[in-house]
């Protein structure tokens, strides 16, 4: 059973993002990061911001990621979410990754208990199609 | 100040202001072009006197059709900011006073129109959105949402801050709205009691730290100085306008939120606070009232920070103090009840209400108000303020 309904909106790649929803597909998260400087970098673009190289490779996370900030969302801007709420949409970092923020969830946890700075785990979303999204959970609750 | 020239705000004009959806009489359009005329009638002008239009957030109504419809006989200049929502209010009305400056037009309108009920509510998921992939599918869609992380982030370093100082600024902004027979929630007292009776939005957002969802037009007239002086209306000079952003936000708040860390809990406003004072030649203190772009209580609290009236984190006490209340506070601020409780047009009507502070026509009128600071829409790419005042 996918977190949210089968009417939620997927991702639909373009040019500049459809590698990292490619590796998505493997259920691999990788960062985009800059062949010449190193730097990483997201959301994924054409060229890097720090030394405008077009050069880009793809930096793996192990999905062990830390809790930047958090909302609880408790109103339905979208029908599929109705049966969700409350639910919650939080901001990671990555142990190695000092440039890059991803947006995704925090689940299988009360909503009160969620706080900055809490350690969470990557786990994988099946929402059909070929799509996984990487979600996120307490270490000890892991999605079987 | 040098001989550079000086753009004027000479004319102000709104509709009717009501609940998204609440315009369905008449086109989107033609409540822009009621928007335009009536700024016009105010500053004592016609069509025949415009040479420029100005808008922001890839207004619909467009300049070259706005043009046609009311018979202006020559443009020298059309200007679209382009994305951020209302961060481009202010920068409209900067791009303006440039065209005035620098010669390429003497009578520039700034205007919006805004009918969510003919395109769509702005707080619901839509189609489109850039870096929407990376939003979308975790159940982000609404700005209340997205900059919700961006206050907790906020209030997360600056313990201090509590979400009874949201609820301040909501119930500030209803009780300067109960004192303006034009906003859409007059008549509808709240006190911080009934706030904390509302539901939870996003958190730490409730109903009421959101702005309306509104339908209206509003419209400024940016002009010469001679022809400022022509007009029926008090000279309201603009002493500063500027627009921009800081590194990282145009994917920030509404994209993927990588905007840098230092920055990140903030509007992205510190830059262009430092510049807007400097080239005004005026400090915080000597500001008057603030209309500040209030989209989310949270924002206004960490705008005025950044702007100056007091230090980062210190945004909580200074409200509960009292400093924000008319008339009695050091800085009123959204003396019209601004977009939490007079309208959302996108920062139009809070520019407005600007002006009619200098006027001496606000309802909630600081007394002898000389300065004021205005902000466009805060914590997007780009933002941007106008410092006005009373010559």
């Amino acid at each position: 059973m996918a977190y949210f309904p089968a009417s939620m909106p997927k991702p639909t790649p373009n040019f500049d993002d459809r590698d990292f929803w490619n590796t998505c597909t493997k259920r691999q998260l990788r960062f985009q990061t800059c062949a010449d400087c190193g730097e990483p970098r997201h959301p994924p673009g054409p060229v890097c911001p720090y030394c405008s190289s077009f050069k880009v490779r793809w930096a793996e996370v192990e999905g062990a990621a830390v809790l930047y900030t958090y909302t609880v969302i408790h109103h339905a801007s979208h029908e599929a979410v109705a049966g969700n709420l409350p639910y919650v949409v939080g901001v990671v970092t990555f142990p190695d990754l000092p440039n890059v923020r991803m947006v995704t969830n925090v689940t299988n946890i009360n909503p009160s208990l969620v706080h900055i700075g809490m350690h969470l785990r990557l786990w994988w979303d099946d929402v059909g199609d070929g799509t996984w999204i990487p979600r996120f959970s307490p270490v000890d609750k892991l999605p079987a | 100040m040098s001989n550079r020239r000086v753009a004027y705000i000479a004319g102000v004009g709104q509709t009717e202001f009501k609940r998204h959806g609440g315009i369905m009489d008449r086109s989107q359009f033609q409540v822009a072009a009621e928007a335009v005329l009536a700024a016009l009638a105010d500053a004592g002008m016609t069509p025949a006197d415009v040479d420029g239009f100005a808008s922001f957030s890839n207004d619909a109504n467009e300049a070259a059709l706005m043009q046609v419809a009311l018979g202006v006989p020559q443009l020298r200049w059309m200007s679209m900011v382009w994305g951020g929502g209302g961060g481009g209010s202010c920068a409209a009305i900067a791009q303006a006073a440039a065209a005035i400056q620098a010669g390429y037009a003497h009578t520039v309108v700034v205007y919006r129109g805004l009918c969510q009920g003919q395109s769509r509510r702005f707080g619901r998921f839509g189609e489109g959105r850039t870096h929407g992939n990376f939003v979308h599918p975790y159940g982000l869609f609404a700005p209340a949402q997205m900059l919700a992380l961006q206050i907790r982030r906020h209030m997360y370093l600056h313990p201090q801050i509590h979400e009874e100082h949201l609820g301040m600024i909501a119930v500030n902004s209803r009780a300067n709205a109960n004192r303006n027979p034009h906003a859409i929630m007059y008549g509808k007292p709240m006190t911080l009691e009934d706030y904390f009776k509302t539901r939870y939005i996003a958190e730490p957002l409730r109903l009421f730290d959101c702005c309306l969802e509104s339908d209206g037009g509003c419209a400024i007239v940016v002009t010469t100085e001679s022809r400022a002086r022509d007009a029926p209306t008090t000279l309201v000079r603009i002493l500063a306008a500027g627009h921009g952003s800081g590194p990282g936000w145009g994917s920030g708040p509404l994209g993927s939120q990588n905007m840098p860390d230092a920055d990140y809990g903030s509007t992205n406003s510190r830059l262009i606070a430092r510049e807007l004072y400097a080239s005004a030649g005026v400090s915080p203190e000597d500001i008057d009232t603030a209309q500040i772009y209030d989209h989310f209580s949270g924002m206004v609290l960490m705008a005025l920070e950044e702007y100056g009236f007091c230090d980062l984190g210190g945004s909580g006490e200074f409200v509960a103090q009292g400093n924000i209340a008319w008339k009695t506070g050091k800085l009123p601020i959204n003396t019209s009840g601004g977009q939490l409780s007079e309208a959302y047009v996108h920062g139009m009507n809070v520019a407005i209400e600007g002006v009619r502070q200098m006027r001496g026509q606000s309802t909630s009128q600081v007394d002898d108000a000389r300065l004021c600071l205005i902000t466009g829409g805060l914590g997007v790419s780009p933002t941007s303020a106008l410092i006005i005042g009373r010559d």
